[in-house]
């Protein structure tokens, strides 16, 4: 099913040393437009590593990361800054909550509209009819990605006052903002209730189906996992161990041995 | 809240016997060694208690009322002060302003030049300390050599008007672009320090301005200074002393006004919000597509061009500069300035601004004990109110349409 639709991201080899610890081992995945990716696995299982790789936090030790956005030509990602990677159309939440928490709901969405606006120093001094419109456009852009995730009516409230499962989503709006081609969240279900994590699901459902934005993400409730995503990829201790729909996720015996079966036996 | 109150009454009264205790052979045990005999000094011993108790009960009283505000805050009530309220009343914020314009515009009037000088320099501290505030109140950059960019404009225009002729009104700006460039130049090799090392790398930066005017005596003319420094000319016009100096009142009025103009459009423009993204996260903000190299470097050199051209008004005003005005203690107290005040607020930067630099001027009497009652000041600060005097206001934005956007799509 994957084999008609266009490869947005390839990941090829992807090699991360720490010292000695060998934090991703060779990994190699692809997602497609239109996919809801998910990469699964035990904690320290090189993850949010390799987030960090492929969104230029860390400078991978071996391997390619490759972007083909649709009717333009490939960009080689790795080695790029963080803030290139940004600009290149690859967007992402963390693990740990990282918004600006003395910053309004509103401007960390703002944020996020900064590589795609350009005015400096002295048009912003000037404040000429350019830059109006330009800061009129990046409210409005950004309160519509806050109506989008649910967070209009806190929009003046200061981050650090939304409640944590409202800063998740904060963070998807955020992201969104930069116009990424593909969308990495990293598990953004973690710490949220039933219902949050039902709200999410369909949040993530919504930007999938409305925007084109295709969606790697990182998660631990595999409830989640099944219910939205294919393909699945599995590592383990840095290795991809499998991949596949979420069925065969479910019945690949080295996935029960790594992952489900240290769940039930935890 | 009665048994708090209790507890802190105990506590204050041990803390005040103990003090007691401490002070006794310092305060009520005078052996008069002429005479061979001992000088009991009770009073003195009373006196200790109920000031050793007082400040204790004060002290104690102060922090529960922290405690208690932190709760009403954690519970999600009301934490914005009454002077927070006020201020975002947009009527009350016009009347004042205005206000106060008028009272600064006619000061010189009314008071004496001695007034005017005193004034002038608790203006020049202002634009200081709203330059620095965009360095380390918005970007989160400390810089402990703040007073080098100071220096740097004052020199410029010192050096510019001994050896060119060049008047006061043509430097202006090139000060502040030459501090800029100094800012860039600093920027640069600190790109990617953080923490302890931009603060040891910053001060090193102001220390070697003050050594390097020192030394290069074919530039700087050394210790000694340069002298004789032309005075703003009032279109071509030399002025008397007194209207001199009313002169230049006028002109800080107008600088302060712009400094203030320009920075609060930038706290509250694209690059302004980078700025205070860097400041909360830098991962975070790399993480949103902002290139952290640029925005530093824009930082330190807007913060370092207010300097500079602040740096021309005082060499005009003092006529004469030596390396000896631009030393540590100058960025000490710029930088309190910006943490007392609020960083990040210009209001707070001002009234920091004032209040560290009229305060001493007016205590002259208390001149002695101004370090320390500047250091009391700031652990007092820091623990009663470490947002500093005015805290974080943001631009709210209103926006309505989208509503029906949404419900027609
Ligand atoms: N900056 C780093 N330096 C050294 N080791 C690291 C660093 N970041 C992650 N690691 C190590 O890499 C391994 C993978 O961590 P991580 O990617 O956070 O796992 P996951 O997100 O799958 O739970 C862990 O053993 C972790 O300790
Ligand atoms: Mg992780």
């Amino acid at each position: 099913m994957a084999d008609n639709k266009h490869k947005l991201l390839e990941v090829k080899g992807l090699t991360m040393d720490f010292g000695g610890l060998r934090a991703v081992d060779s990994v190699t995945l692809e997602v497609h437009e239109g996919d809801i990716a998910a990469l699964i696995g035990p904690n320290g299982a090189g993850k949010t590593t390799f987030f960090n790789c492929i969104t230029g936090i860390y400078n991978p030790t071996k391997g390619d990361v490759l972007l083909h956005p649709k009717g333009q030509k490939t960009r080689r990602l790795n080695g790029l800054k963080p803030n290139k990677v940004t600009e290149m159309g690859l967007a992402r939440t963390f693990q740990n909550i990282r918004l600006f928490p003395d910053m309004t709901v509103l401007e960390n969405v703002m944020i996020g509209r900064h590589c795609r606006t350009n005015s400096g120093i002295f048009r912003a001094i000037i404040k000429g009819k350019g830059v109006q419109e330009e800061e009129r456009q990046i409210v409005e852009s950004s309160y519509q990605l806050l109506e989008k995730v649910g967070l209009a009516d806190f929009a003046n409230e200061f981050s650090k006052n939304l409640p944590y499962g409202a800063q998740r989503r904060l963070e998807i709006a955020r992201a969104m903002a930069t116009d990424p081609f593909l969308l990495l969240l990293d598990e953004p279900a973690a710490g949220m209730n039933p219902q949050e994590t039902a709200d999410l699901e369909q949040l993530i459902c919504k930007i999938s189906d409305e925007e084109e934005m295709a969606i790697l993400l990182i998660e631990h409730d595999m409830k989640l996992v099944m219910n939205i995503s294919d393909p699945i990829y599995v590592m383990e201790y840095g290795k991809k161990i499998a991949e596949g729909s979420p069925q065969e996720i479910k019945d690949n015996p080295k996935v029960i041995e790594a992952y489900l079966g240290e769940e039930t036996d935890a | 809240m009665v048994t708090d109150m209790l507890q802190n009454f105990k506590q204050s009264i041990v803390v005040s016997l103990w003090f007691v205790f401490l002070t006794f052979p310092l305060m009520v045990v005078r052996v008069n060694t002429m005479n061979q005999e001992v000088i009991w000094r009770w009073m003195n011993m009373v006196w200790v208690a109920i000031g050793a108790f007082v400040l204790s009960y004060l002290w104690r009283y102060m922090l529960s009322r922290q405690q208690m505000r932190k709760q009403v805050a954690d519970e999600g009530g009301e934490i914005r002060s009454r002077m927070q309220i006020l201020l975002e009343d947009m009527s009350f914020r016009y009347r004042a302003m205005g206000f106060i314009l008028l009272a600064a515009l006619v000061f010189p009037l009314v008071f004496d030049t001695y007034q005017s000088t005193i004034m002038i320099s608790a203006l020049i501290y202002v634009v200081l300390g709203l330059g620095l505030n965009i360095t380390v109140g918005l970007a989160g950059l400390l810089d402990l050599g703040y007073v080098a960019f100071f220096g740097v404009g004052a020199y410029s225009y010192a050096l510019l008007n001994h050896h060119f002729d060049l008047g006061f009104w043509v430097t202006l700006p090139i000060g502040g672009i030459i501090g800029c460039l100094f800012g860039i130049v600093l920027g640069f090799p600190i790109l990617r320090l953080r923490g302890d090392y931009l603060a040891i790398v910053t001060l090193g930066f102001g220390m070697i301005f003050k050594v390097v005017m020192e030394n290069w005596d074919g530039l700087s003319f050394g210790p000694s200074g340069i002298a004789n420094i032309d005075r703003p000319n009032f279109f071509g016009m030399d002025l008397s002393l007194a209207n001199s100096t009313i002169y230049i009142y006028y002109i800080m009025i107008a600088l302060v006004i712009f400094t203030i103009l320009v920075t609060n459009r930038l706290k509250n423009s694209r690059i302004g919000r980078a700025w205070i993204a860097m400041r909360e996260d830098e991962i975070a903000c790399v993480a949103m597509g902002i290139d952290i190299a640029r925005t530093k470097l824009s930082a330190y050199a807007l913060g370092a061009f207010w300097a500079g051209m602040v740096g021309v008004l005082f060499a005009s005003k003092t006529t004469f500069i030596n390396p000896a005005s631009f030393t540590f203690m100058e960025s000490a107290i710029i930088l309190s300035i910006v943490v007392l005040g609020g960083m990040g607020s210009i209001l707070g930067v001002i009234i920091g601004a004032f209040f560290l630099i009229l305060l001493p001027e007016y205590m002259r009497a208390f001149s002695e004990y101004r370090m320390l009652a500047f250091g009391a000041a700031m652990v007092l600060m820091m623990i009663f109110r470490p947002q500093g005097i005015i805290s974080n206001l943001r631009q709210t934005y209103e926006y309505k349409g989208s509503k029906e956007k949404i419900d027609n799509g």
